[in-house]
């Protein structure tokens, strides 16, 4: 995810001093126009409602109240563990790890073969796997959704041959969202990846090889610590868009179930109205992502030393 | 010593990539296909014509469709050209001004907004413009693709100002060229692959954005992705994949273009 | 990077400076207006018009709440949102003697709960929101809530719901025969339970796909309305729209002067060419629903006026869909969050 110079690489001190006034322009545009909201966000969180959106400058907990408590339908009940909320994060979480998980075992694979053909026709495989990566996301969805509907090519194709006799009801399922969400982050995971195996030395390999390792206990033993950071990078890059998606579940889930993308526009572009508790819901998801992400560069930094 | 088997082949890994390469294309070209489909139900085939091409340029939703492709390239020039100066500015100063206080924080602030999940962004610049009591419309889209496509510009740019030594800077200014005439004459033409890169990827980061502009947008605003969602909502028509399907050439052109961009940069290095 | 900044901002109001003499801005329901009838608009009084579109009468209250009152003129929103959108002082009001066609507003729409006197909004197009089932997949009787809420065999898992808790909750009340904004704690949980139990059965929420998914056979039964399933019917889907026996919801759209309209004249304009009875035709004649406007039916195609969906059976039961107040509406809510969870 962090590009750029790790600190010391850029030992480099031709425009010593002008440093910061360079630097200005990014700070004023990301300051102003995202730290701040981030910042106005967290304090909405702790405002008070008004009716139908909007809120009123009284601070309060309420909304941090509704998303964990459950004081029941009436809201009068002795105050129980609210699993709504913390279930519609569960499955976002579990639907983007699982969609990680499927990117990574077609994504490593591909990566690897890619990295491992000569120079000439690995820029074009790599050209292949670009392509989509900047085709229009909607679009990608919405073809997914044409192609899988029950009335779609892949139905009438599975039909005409004689598959199936009821087309497949794929639209609509959780199943659905989950190769949503996979087609649309695929690329994010092939490009780290491979990354890290064109940097890999394959002298490494003849090393075990030649102390009879079999080729799958290369691979397990010295190939993946050694292309661990790519792998982790496109995790990363598959899991946290995937954890916040909103047009995969919206157009390829039916707008059935909740997730935390569709949860938080509710609140903002829905019915419920409630900004206070679209914006905790947020900031609860921002920590989440933050997490990961800490964790993450704890670890980068550990294994640097 | 001769080695019993190739160590970078896997069994299965080949037939892997043309599964991903498939799950990738499948959709993209079964849609362009039917974008050519004569008949107005979508799903059986009636033979090829390009009326839904015509329909897409003079149809009756043509001038909502051109307004919002109007909409969106001019906020995609113009955020990716922004974006590209800010990030500029900002490899120079990560790369060649040495050490200064602030230093890793600036790099944790430039790559904030690709860490910061798109609905918390989104909803983040909402209520942010409510409370300055800043009125949405165009400017409001353009102002937060700014932000958004900074770390994308900078990417590339700082990745290639990496692999530019400083000597040719050095030997300039050795002959008393000031900082700005080496940055100006030296760096910034050795610097023109990864800035292009860094451009061209700003500019489809912007193009491609729905949630954010959904949520930011005025009155009577649509780029293309609010006005296909609007859309396709209602049902995918056979004019959405004709529109698509340029969409997808765009892209295509685009991809091309920093390919070759990216090639000239190699060969130079 | 100043003066890069300077014309890139200049360009930008450059892309959507109008040339027109004034400008008119909608907020509508999508689907609904034909294009013509705005150009019609346009080239009449050389007023540029945009529109932007929304899918249910909450989408509305909470775009507007959202930061856009103030960009748009008019708005469309049903009888309840309506007096909602008044309580919550969105809306400007006009004298009758500002609109020449005042008096075309058909009698019975003139003085409403909603807006009595009409002092800002008038009279659009009234409907109903009801169901409609595909008659290839399911032959039974068509009278009945149930085939929604408690579907057959045949129709489970193939149907499309409003993703609206205003119009699905009221049905959804309308089939257990309990008061709408109830507040009695026995009724609620059992249109909690209601809900919940039919979820199962239900493929999809969604407002503007209600007409496609009954065309493209990706539903087959779904609620909608009336107008929108004529639409439906007449592009080739075998459905039909159903007058339940429990009761199902009327409702009047209303042509609302918002607040704060950047455009004040240019709005009443609209307003009084759209109380031409010719142009009132023209949105029935797109939409299929029926003009509250007086001497249309000159204008009208004689298949929308006299369609099955426009014209219910004398028996047919209809309720207006009430505002509810707040701590009740929370109630509401939560019921619909915890049905999407």
């Amino acid at each position: 995810m962090a590009g750029g110079a790790p600190g010391g690489a850029s030992k480099s001190e031709i425009y010593k001093g002008n440093g910061p006034r360079l630097l200005l322009p990014a700070w004023i545009f990301i300051g102003v126009f995202l730290v701040a909201p981030v910042a106005i966000m967290a304090i909405y969180s702790f405002l008070t409602k008004e009716f139908r959106g909007g809120v009123i400058w009284e601070f309060t907990l309420a909304a941090y109240d509704q998303f964990f408590l459950d004081r029941g339908l009436f809201g009068d009940e002795p105050p129980s563990i609210e699993w709504t909320y913390i279930g519609i994060f569960w499955r976002s979480i579990w639907q983007a790890g699982l969609a990680t998980v499927l990117c990574l075992l077609i994504g490593f694979p591909t990566a690897w073969f890619i990295a491992t053909r000569d120079v000439k026709e690995r820029s074009v495989w790599l050209f292949l796997i670009t392509v989509p990566y900047w085709v229009n996301l909607l679009i990608r969805t919405v073809s997914m959704k044409f192609l899988i509907r029950d009335t779609g090519p892949l139905n009438e194709l599975l039909l005409a041959l004689g598959v199936i006799d009821t087309p497949l009801a794929l639209v609509n399922t959780n199943f659905a969202v989950q190769l949503g969400l996979f087609y649309s982050y695929l690329p994010f995971m092939v490009l780290p990846i491979y990354a890290a195996v064109e940097r890999y030395d394959f002298s490494m390999s003849e090393a075990a090889a030649d102390l009879y390792a079999s080729s799958w206990a290369t691979l397990r033993l010295v190939i993946l610590p050694v292309v661990k950071p790519g792998i982790v990078a496109g995790c990363i890059l598959v899991f946290v868009p995937s954890l916040g998606a909103f047009l995969a579940p919206d157009l390829l889930g039916g707008a059935k179930t909740f997730m935390i993308g569709s949860l938080i526009e509710e609140q903002f572009k829905g019915a419920a109205g409630n900004w206070p508790f679209g914006a905790a819901a947020s900031m609860i998801l921002l920590t989440i992502v933050m997490g990961v992400l800490l964790v993450h560069a704890r670890a980068q930094t550990k294994g640097e030393r | 010593m001769a080695k019993p088997v190739d160590l970078r082949r896997f069994t299965g890994f080949r037939a892997i990539t043309w599964l991903c390469l498939f799950v990738l294309y499948a959709p993209l070209v079964i849609v362009a296909i039917y974008s050519f489909n004569d008949s107005t139900s979508i799903t059986r085939w009636g033979g090829f014509s390009l009326k839904w091409y015509v329909d897409v340029f003079t149809g009756p939703e043509a001038p909502k469709f051109r307004d919002a492709a109007i909409n969106s390239f001019t906020i995609a020039i113009g955020a990716a050209v922004c974006a590209t100066l800010i990030a500029t500015a900002a490899a120079v100063a990560m790369n060649r001004a040495g050490r200064f206080r602030g230093k890793t924080a600036s790099l944790a602030l430039i790559n904030l907004p690709l860490m910061v999940p798109e609905i918390v962004t989104a909803v983040a610049s909402l209520v942010f413009f409510i409370t300055i009591g800043f009125k949405t419309g165009l400017l409001t889209i353009f102002i937060a693709h700014i932000v958004f496509c900074i770390p994308f510009a900078y990417l590339p740019i700082s990745a290639r100002m990496q692999s530019v030594p400083d000597t040719y800077e050095q030997a300039a200014m050795d002959l008393y060229a000031t900082p700005w005439e080496a940055f100006r004459l030296v760096l910034l033409p050795l610097m023109v692959p990864g800035i292009l890169s860094g451009f061209l990827l700003a500019f489809i980061i912007s193009l491609d954005d729905f949630l954010i502009t959904n949520f930011v947008k005025g009155a009577g605003v649509e780029t293309l992705p609010t006005a296909i969602f609007g859309s396709v909502k209602q049902g995918i028509k056979p004019n959405i994949m004709a529109i698509s399907t340029l969409l997808l050439g765009v892209s295509v052109v685009f991809v091309t273009l920093s390919w070759i961009i990216g090639r000239a940069g190699q060969s130079k290095r | 990077m100043k003066t890069f900044l300077t014309t890139s901002v200049l360009a930008l109001s450059l892309a959507t400076g109008a040339s027109a003499e004034g400008k008119l801005s909608l907020y509508h329901w999508f689907e609904y207006i034909p294009q013509e009838l705005l150009d019609k608009f346009a080239a009449e009084y050389d007023v540029e018009v945009t529109m932007d579109t929304f899918d249910s009468n909450e989408a509305l209250l909470a775009a507007l709440k959202a930061g856009k009152m103030g960009s748009y003129d008019l708005a469309v929103p049903g009888d309840y949102m309506v007096k909602i959108m008044g309580d919550e002082g969105m809306l400007d009001t006009f004298e009758p003697s500002e609109l020449s066609n005042f008096g075309n507003i058909e009698d019975r729409w003139l003085d409403v709960d909603f807006d009595p006197g009409r002092k800002s909004s008038i009279p659009y197009q009234w409907g109903s929101t009801s169901f409609s089932v595909n008659k290839e997949v399911y032959d039974g009787p068509l009278d009945s809530l149930s085939l929604i809420f408690e579907p057959p065999a045949e129709l489970k898992g193939k149907i499309n719901v409003l993703d609206t808790s205003g119009e699905t909750l009221t049905l959804a009340s309308l089939y257990l025969g309990i008061p709408q904004c109830s507040s009695d704690r026995e009724q609620l949980k059992q249109l909690n339970a209601l809900v919940q139990g039919a979820k199962a059965d239900w493929a999809s929420f969604g407002s503007d796909v209600a007409k496609d998914v009954l065309v493209s056979g990706d539903a087959a039964a779904g609620m909608i309305w009336s107008g929108f399933s004529a639409k439906a019917r007449a592009e080739g889907a075998p459905i039909e729209y159903v007058f339940p026996k429990e009761g199902m919801i009327v409702w009047m759209d209303n042509v609302v002067l918002l607040k704060d309209a950047p455009n004040r004249d240019n709005a009443l304009k609209f307003m009084d060419f759209l109380l031409e009875p010719e142009n009132a035709a023209a949105v029935t004649n797109y939409a299929q629903y029926t003009a509250g406007v007086k001497g249309v039916e000159e204008f009208l195609d004689p298949e929308v006026a006299n369609s099955p969906e426009s014209n219910p059976p004398a028996d047919a039961k209809g309720v207006f869909v009430e505002a509810c107040a707040q701590d009740v509406q929370e109630m509401y809510d939560a019921i619909w969050t915890n049905l999407k969870k």
